[in-house]
């Protein structure tokens, strides 16, 4: 199977925190609710602008900050991938395992205009301004990191393994239940 | 080529006689801790975990509650120990902080990797523990399958020289140090050197905690003997600590001369390149001083708090807010009257949360307000609303600054 992503790209900045993305109070919401706060600060208004299929892409250390399941909130709206100059791990890794593909193009934010449309395979690593016809390759990640974000997140794959029952395997890879089942950090 | 400390844990948990930076390794995780906010709403349980006697529970984020989602999370807790029969369980009650838990327990091992759903676990580093904050599905996972998997980062070494200065404390390091060298993500940090003996271990911790203010991946220190006294206070036995090969090979080495430090203070958004020495910072009024958290609500925290409080009166229109990391920090500093001296001088002393740190509940700050801080983070709309400041200074800035009303060295205020 090839993990891909493709569609309209969002650009924003350098160190967007989790607390730009997920408020404390956004916490005490129920995820779908939380979800329509994402960047309510820095960008306003954003997540009624957003569509399903849509990329956000940012520059330096995104993601800096908390353990919250940003990465889920982004899947409720149906954000199809993500892309940085940079990630903070650990929202790398909270992207991976909510499923989310992840791929980290430097320079990205020179290359990539709000509004174009962007292609980013990472099975083999590669990447694409359909807009511009710009295009690269970046180091593939690791199998072990792909074949999580294939499971479709580490509960689904939980699920699989049987640690989880069975029945939920399919509705887990559903970010609300997801991020349900599993609870929020901080 | 030798290996760093981080380097050598990973190493040895993988099963591997060597790992470099950018391996992806699995490991073994030795203890998996999870706190009150993965419980909420939902909670799928499980069909099995891994070992129950490798995993805790605390309470610490949002008790006693502060709303029905949070209510509802704690019967899920309560059956999930009770089902899977998990000992360490601390509930409201004898909670705390999960970080100031993890301590007083003996719950992080020197050499060992310690997993918890809060980012600030690096705090753990401090006792030589490969700790990081991770996500509620992978904390999750891990305590299902005992498993993770980590990548390689390169390290920074922080060699450490000279002796503080007794009016400095970790944060005014740490706060130093993020400003003069900024962000460090995707790098691991480690602090050692002939200046480490002279840090005692709630400074260690502060340093430790705040690594990921900085985005570093693990925050460790060297092993030694100020460390080995604390354990042994603990009853923590049995251990292999991880010290770095001479030959490690190291992104960077930055020595820090500790003589030459003095209180620092962070401004409002980021700790990284964003400070300056509290005598610089000019006059800066405050409307909410906040020392607490797991960075600074240790019981020496309180005593530095109460030392600086004692006598005098927190200024008209400012509020200071006094949160302990754990009920055991609490009750401590009852019984040496370090909580008299706060309250007597107009403090609001809290129970034990991730409370106002966190801007969730117990001090939340409104629309144009200022806050002086002690806890981790000083990100816009962290504590409250996003057209609030947040300052972040040591707990003796922050008590100096609640009586002055302005940001204030604490080496101004006489004793």
């Amino acid at each position: 199977m090839t993990i891909a992503f493709s569609g309209k790209v969002w650009v924003f900045g350098d160190n967007l925190d989790t607390d730009a993305m997920y408020p404390a109070f956004a916490m005490k919401m129920e995820p779908s609710e939380a979800a329509r706060h994402i960047f309510y600060e820095v960008r306003p208004g954003w997540t009624d602008q957003v569509s399903r299929g849509d990329i956000v892409l940012a520059g330096k250390n995104f993601g800096l900050g908390s353990s919250r399941p940003v990465a889920a909130l982004f899947t409720e709206l149906g954000v199809a991938g993500l892309v940085a100059e940079e990630f903070n791990s650990l929202f790398f890794r909270n992207a991976v395992n909510a499923g989310l593909p992840a791929m980290t193009v430097p320079g990205a934010t020179g290359v990539f205009h709000e509004g174009d449309t962007g292609t980013f395979n990472l099975t083999d690593g590669s990447w694409r301004n359909d807009t511009t016809a710009a295009s690269g390759t970046v180091p593939r990640l690791p199998g072990l990191i792909l074949d999580i974000i294939e499971s479709g997140g580490v509960l689904s794959r939980l699920a699989e393994q049987g640690y989880l029952p069975s029945e939920l395997g399919d509705l887990l890879r559903s970010p609300t239940v997801a991020i349900r089942g599993a609870g929020s950090g901080a | 080529m030798g290996m760093t400390i981080i380097e050598r844990i990973l190493a040895r948990k993988a099963g591997l006689d060597t790992v470099s930076p950018g391996d992806t390794v699995v490991v073994d995780v030795d203890m998996t801790v999870l706190i009150d906010l993965q419980f909420a709403t939902m909670w799928i349980a499980p069909n099995r975990i891994h070992d129950p006697d490798k995993l805790a529970v605390v309470m610490d984020h949002a008790v006693p509650a502060p709303t029905i989602k949070d209510a509802a999370g704690g019967p899920h807790a309560r059956k999930f120990v009770a089902d899977f029969g998990i000992s360490r369980f601390y509930d409201v009650g004898r909670h705390g902080i999960c970080h100031q838990v993890i301590a007083e327990n003996g719950l992080a091992r020197p050499g060992e990797i310690l997993a918890c759903t809060d980012s600030h676990t690096c705090a753990a580093g401090a006792y030589n523990t490969a700790a990081r904050g991770l996500g509620p599905a992978e904390v999750y996972s891990i305590m299902c399958t005992g498993t993770t998997w980590f990548q390689v980062a390169p390290t920074v070494r922080y060699e450490l020289v000279g002796a503080k200065p007794n009016t400095v404390s970790g944060k005014d390091i740490f706060l130093h140090i993020a400003n003069e060298y900024g962000e460090a993500a995707n790098l691991n940090l480690e602090f050692g050197g002939p200046g480490l003996a002279g840090i005692p271990m709630h400074d260690r911790r502060t340093i430790a905690t705040q690594g990921a203010e900085v985005s570093a991946d693990f925050s460790t220190f060297e092993p030694d003997d100020v460390l080995k006294s604390f354990l042994d206070e603990r009853g923590v036995t049995g251990y292999a600590a991880a010290a770095p090969d001479p030959d490690a090979a190291y992104h960077d080495v930055r020595r820090i001369d500790l003589a030459t430090l003095e209180p620092y203070v962070a401004r409002p958004g980021t700790v990284s390149r964003n400070g300056l020495p509290v005598s610089r910072l000019g006059k800066q009024k405050v409307d909410q001083a906040f020392i607490g958290s797991c960075a600074n609500g240790q019981l020496e925290d309180l005593r530095i708090a109460a030392e600086v409080l004692r006598g005098k009166a927190v200024a008209p229109g400012v509020r200071l807010l006094v949160t302990p990391a754990s009920q055991a920090v609490y009750s401590e500093a009852m019984r040496l009257g370090y909580l008299q001296d706060i309250v007597d001088a107009g403090a609001v002393v809290t129970n034990s949360t991730c409370g106002a740190c966190f801007g969730y509940h117990m001090g939340v700050l409104g629309p144009g307000e200022v806050c002086i801080t002690s806890s981790t983070r000083n990100f816009t709309g962290r504590m409250g609303s996003a057209e609030a400041e947040i300052f972040m200074a040591s707990p003796a800035t922050v008590a100096a600054s609640a009586i002055t009303g302005y940001i204030t060295d604490p080496r101004s205020v006489a004793a």
